[in-house]
């Protein structure tokens, strides 16, 4: 074989003076960096495997041990960068495509960072969240035209009859991560911790683990291109159904869960044989026109009696404002936006980091068209793709979602450390691996409980920064662009995001 | 309610904690020749050996009788029982009366008819006054040669004892090979050369016709197959037999021991036997036999002491187990541990003569009845707790003489019942 | 009802940060480079993790409600705690005749050779809150809980 050019990407640290020999590093490593020396009593690593998941680091009982970015440096060049020439060595070296996993981490503009918010002084009052109700309720799907409301003496009765909603406690979801592309430990923590905060998950495309079903109240149910796992008992479980059309990493790209992940509970759930790849078509193979989706949109309504909201889910891309509107007339109950920067399991380098546009410019432009079309309260819009913080889920609120999908954040509140490694099943973390050696490293109990925490947090966070703005429900936020400025943005940018720029 | 106890050792003990854990008002009373506090028998050669003191010979720290309120009688032999009238006989023409009678007499030693048992130098060795007898004899006269009769468990213990305190030591067994009753021959051939190694000579098939004295003490004894060995000292190990003497003018069942139900009670009502003197069931077996180890006696005893409080817990009955250390290689044996060659069980061993390990499963129906464990001992409870709930290993079988052999190596639903007790006994 | 220690099998990740704990908990140091360094030598952890494939659990004493080692003990060194009401093990007591081992039905008691020879077993790191094994597990595999009387020796 060859002479392998790739460098390693990190440096173990290892400080013998700490270092214990208690071998824990060795036994949680999932590439076999760590190794025990018996001939000397010594815990060596093999730093060229090393992905950087700091699961060791986390681990080690005397903090031993650090993790660095590998010192060696190339001649610098302002165009082929040492990430471009790491990936022409392995592709020379392979022939094959770049794969990586979790959303496009090159330093294009996050509009987030560029945007701030405003706060009441002294003209409007501010209001304190811990003294007075603040309400972070959402209703997600179809509002009427107008309501229609009998007054009958004792009491008033709504005439208008509603389509199905769903009720949020707060305005974020967790997005969808199918049972395959990460273990079953982390889909019943989502589960449960939505429960716990009122709020959803969604089962991506990989079916409903029959386990999951006392979580159905909870549960948003996909329909994929792959159809896997999709049946009427399925359906039937959910709170509401999407379609998913695109994802935000990797528009236009079908998915591919490899044999070695398709384990027997998951071939079961997926209703596909065990040990084979799973392969989600680029296209829904019997949707070619908004017209097409329609027809599936209402044949899962029929199947569903019109008892759940639809939602139909694309990535951000070029186009996606005369897209969000088909989508809407087309029957859709909600809209899910996938941006530039959201989360993949696994996704051709390429595609990830080039494909699609960001969230916040996508928000903006399809808030802005569907009212413009007089169609907006037709469904309601949620946001994903990299909302980091809670101030970004406000600012999304502000720029007009309704709700946000969050993905990679609810990854990190489990133990994500972003090496972006998904895609080779061998998840330090016990997330995104199958393996029954690495799914138990993520106990339930405990990734419940912090992503509970993690929701509990920004609410109250988003409840400050309401206050702050003199706002009292979430409601009066939505689409309230005013409430936002842009920095550092030129006019283009500003008139994308609908925005006036800071100190206008 | 009167309870009275006859006998001060492990069976008491268990019989004492297990009335008091649930009943505070008995008067409880315990009637003992022997003049100690309670003290552990199995300790006696770590005492000889110099290993402990007299401290650590007691098995319950000095408070035990006054936290327990009992009343100890001490120096006092049982002569009789007055079933009839509730009463028991004391050989200072007292009686005591009972409303129910726990008989733990115990065991004692076999002394084989000799001609020069008598002479000074030869002693038994299972209670404490024997051992305290020998230590001052051996002060007074010193000793560099002793004689042990018995290659049973109490000739070993002895055995290993006077070893440490440097003395040169010959055993010898009537029997072909020495822990005949507990081991194979393969553990017993281990357990031989151990003893070797540490310097004893083991005679098999051979006994003592006749001691001789010198100045009126012990000098050398005649073997049965020829032969005089000289000897400063002698011990006494080829055994006990159920210390039955005292309900032998009554109408208390006797067998071999005093026989006794599932609640230890003898056939005379309110009056109870357990521990060594007692007949009691043996699981492995299947049917009431004697069976002398400390655990089955405090067990029992526990039994008995509930029971005459009204607590009704059935024994589940006892496994005849031991655990032995030879020039520091320990051996541990359960159940059916001796068996060979007997039609309808199969043997699994690994042997490793030169670092003296030794496993051995004996099997029957799939059931795990015997163990033998040389070397290798730490886990041994598993195989214990296998045997004695009758677990199925049909299917673990080839784990079960794994070198990393553990409750993960046991059929599921017994691993869960045994680590969370949620599990279900299989 | 008494606090018992509670193995969660499905949550072990067999990293054996239980054991690293025990034994530095059970150091006179309490200082886990220290423990390691020079007193490492007469330490051992008093509990085992079994482990087969995937499959790991840390074993430690059951507090069996009738423990079969302080029936089978000869010296008296297994005995109920009176305060506590644990299963203990006075190593000041204890011979090393292995009664206890060859009874205990977990086979959590093992033989500690590294000084004088005593029996090894889980002591809940007496006196302390949580027994450390509790306390440092990372994955919560092990759990300290009000438990109903129940265990082995049944
Ligand atoms: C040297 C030695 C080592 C041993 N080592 C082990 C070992 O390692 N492991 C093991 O499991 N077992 C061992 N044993 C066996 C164990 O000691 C017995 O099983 C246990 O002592 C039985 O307890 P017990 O209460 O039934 O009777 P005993 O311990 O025999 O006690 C009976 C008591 O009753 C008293 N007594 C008897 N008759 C009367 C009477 N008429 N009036 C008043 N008092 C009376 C006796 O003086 C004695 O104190 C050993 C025994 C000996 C002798
Ligand atoms: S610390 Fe916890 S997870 Fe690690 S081996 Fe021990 S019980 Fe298992
Ligand atoms: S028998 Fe074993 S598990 Fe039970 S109390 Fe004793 S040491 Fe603990």
């Amino acid at each position: 074989m060859a002479l392998s050019l790739a460098t390693a990407s990190f440096v173990i640290e290892r400080d013998p003076a700490r270092c214990i020999a208690c071998q824990v590093c060795v036994r949680q490593c999932a590439n076999d960096v760590h190794f025990y020396d018996a001939d000397d009593d010594t815990v060596r690593a093999h730093d060229q495997s090393c992905v950087g998941c700091h699961r060791c680091v986390t681990l080690c009982p005397t903090q031993a041990l650090s993790v660095r970015l590998n010192p060696l440096e190339y001649r610098p060049h302002a165009n082929w960068g040492p990430d471009i020439l790491r990936n022409i060595y392995k592709q020379a070296e392979t022939g094959g495509m770049l794969l990586t996993g979790m959303g496009d981490d090159q330093p294009q503009r996050i509009y987030w960072d560029h945007m701030v918010l405003n706060a009441s002084q002294v003209t409007n009052p501010s209001i304190d969240p811990v003294r007075e109700p603040m309400e972070l309720k959402t209703y997600l799907g179809a509002k009427p035209e107008r309501l229609e409301i009998d007054d009958h003496g004792d009491g008033l009765t709504l005439r208008t009859e509603l389509t199905p909603q769903l009720e949020l406690d707060i305005p974020i979801m967790f997005s969808a991560m199918s049972y395959g592309s990460i273990s079953f430990n982390a889909c019943e923590s989502l589960a449960r911790a939505a429960t716990e905060a009122g709020t959803y998950y969604n089962t991506g495309e990989g079916g409903l683990h029959p386990a999951l079903y006392q979580y159905g109240e909870r549960t948003i149910a996909q329909v994929a291109s792959g159809r896997f796992g999709v049946h009427l008992d399925y359906l039937n479980a959910a709170a509401a159904l999407e379609i998913k059309i695109g994802q935000g990493a990797k528009p236009g790209i079908g998915g591919h869960l490899p044999g070695e992940k398709v384990t027997l509970d998951i071939s079961r759930t997926r209703m596909i044989p065990q040990g084979t790849d799973a392969l989600s078509p680029a296209p829904h193979h019997d949707i070619y026109s908004i017209e097409d989706l329609r027809q599936l949109i209402y044949a899962i309504k029929e199947a569903t009696h019109y008892t759940k909201p639809v939602s139909v889910k694309v990535a951000a891309v070029h186009n996606i404002a005369p897209i969000a509107s088909g989508i809407v007339r087309a029957g859709a109950d909600i809209v899910a936006i996938d941006g530039l920067r959201g989360g993949t399991g696994a996704a051709p380098t390429m595609v990830r980091n080039n494909v699609g546009i960001p969230i916040e410019l996508a928000i903006a432009a399809v808030d802005a068209r569907l009212r413009s079309e007089g169609i907006r309260h037709r469904a309601s819009l949620v946001a994903a793709g990299s909302m980091r913080c809670s101030a970004d889920v406000v600012k999304a609120i502000a720029l007009g979602a309704d709700a946000v999908y969050i993905a990679t954040s609810a990854l990190v509140a489990m133990g994500c450390h972003l090496c972006q490694h998904c895609y080779t099943g061998k998840c330090n973390w016990g997330i995104a691996t199958q393996d029954p050696y690495l799914t138990k490293r993520l106990n339930p109990n405990i990734g419940a409980q912090r992503l509970a925490n993690l929701l509990r947090a920004w609410s109250l966070e988003i409840k400050e920064m309401m206050g702050g703005m003199g706002v009292n429900s979430i409601e009066s936020l939505r689409g309230n662009r005013d409430h936002l400025r842009g920095l550092g943005l030129n006019q283009v940018e500003l008139d994308a995001l609908g925005i006036k720029a800071a100190g206008m | 309610m009167r309870a009275v106890i006859v006998g001060n050792s492990a069976t008491a003990v268990g019989a004492i904690e297990a009335l008091r854990a649930v009943n505070q008002s008995a008067k409880v009373l315990v009637v003992s020749e022997e003049s100690h506090l309670i003290y552990s028998r199995p300790l006696l050669s770590h005492y000889l050996g110099g290993e402990i003191d007299q401290v650590r010979l007691a098995y319950r720290p000095s408070d035990f009788y006054t936290r327990h309120e009992v009343t100890p009688i001490l120096e006092t032999r049982a002569t009789g029982i007055d079933t009839a009238g509730r009463r028991l006989l004391t050989q200072d023409g007292n009686s005591i009366a009972y409303d129910k009678l726990l008989i733990a007499t115990g065991g004692t030693p076999i002394l084989p008819p000799m001609p020069g048992i008598d002479t000074q130098g030869v002693f038994s060795f299972t209670r404490r006054s024997d051992v305290e007898s020998i230590l001052t004899y051996l002060e007074a006269h010193g000793g560099k040669e002793a004689v042990v009769v018995g290659g049973g468990m109490i000739g070993i213990k002895a055995t290993d004892a006077l070893i440490k305190r440097g003395i040169r030591v010959t055993m010898i067994e009537l029997a072909p090979r020495i822990l005949g009753v507990a081991l194979d021959s393969t553990a017993s051939r281990l357990m031989t050369r151990l003893l070797e190694e540490a310097g004893v000579r083991v005679l098999t098939g051979n006994t003592v016709t006749e001691i001789h004295s010198r100045d009126g003490r012990v000098h050398s004894v005649t073997l049965r197959e020829g032969g005089t060995i000289r000897c400063d000292l002698m011990i006494l190990g080829i055994g006990v037999r159920p210390n039955t003497e005292l309900v032998e003018d009554s109408d208390i069942r006797v067998n071999r021991g005093i026989v006794v139900d599932e609640y230890m009670r003898t056939s005379a009502p309110d009056v109870y036997a357990a521990g060594d003197v007692a007949e009691a069931y043996d699981l492995v077996v299947d049917m009431n036999r004697t069976v002398a180890i400390w655990p089955n006696a405090y067990r029992q005893g526990a039994i008995a002491g509930a029971h005459m409080v009204g607590i009704e817990t059935p024994d589940a009955g006892g496994v005849a187990m031991n655990a032995i250390e030879v020039h520091g290689v320990p051996a541990i044996s359960v159940g059916n541990s001796n068996l060979e060659d007997e039609p309808g069980h199969e043997f699994l061993t690994d042997l490793d003569e030169r670092n003296h390990r030794y496993k051995r499963l004996v099997l029957k129906d799939n059931r795990l009845v015997g163990v033998t464990l040389v070397g290798h001992i730490n886990r041994a409870g598993i195989y214990t707790g296998l045997i004695r709930h009758k677990i199925d290993v049909g299917a673990s079988r080839s784990a079960l003489m794994s070198e990393q052999f553990g409750l993960l190596s046991l059929p599921d639903r017994y691993r869960k019942h045994v680590v969370t007790g949620e599990g279900i006994e299989v | 009802m008494s606090k018992r220690i509670v193995i969660h099998e499905e949550h072990c990740i067999g990293c054996r940060l239980c054991e690293v704990h025990c034994l530095v908990q059970h150091s006179s140091s309490k200082d886990i480079i220290k423990a390691y360094g020079g007193e490492h030598s007469h330490l051992m952890p008093r509990l085992t993790v079994e482990e087969d494939g995937p499959l790991s659990f840390a074993l430690q004493c059951r507090q069996c409600e009738e423990p079969s080692c302080v029936e089978a003990c000869v010296s008296g060194a297994m005995h109920r705690d009176p305060l506590t009401g644990m299963i203990m093990c006075d190593e000041e007591r204890c011979v090393g005749c292995w009664m206890c081992i060859m009874v205990c039905p977990a086979g959590a008691i093992q033989q500690n050779l590294l000084g004088t020879k005593i029996a090894s077993k889980c002591d809940l790191c007496y006196g302390a809150e949580l027994p450390a094994c509790v306390a440092h597990c990372p994955n919560e595999a092990l759990t300290f809980d009000d438990v109903a009387e129940k265990g082995a020796g049944s």
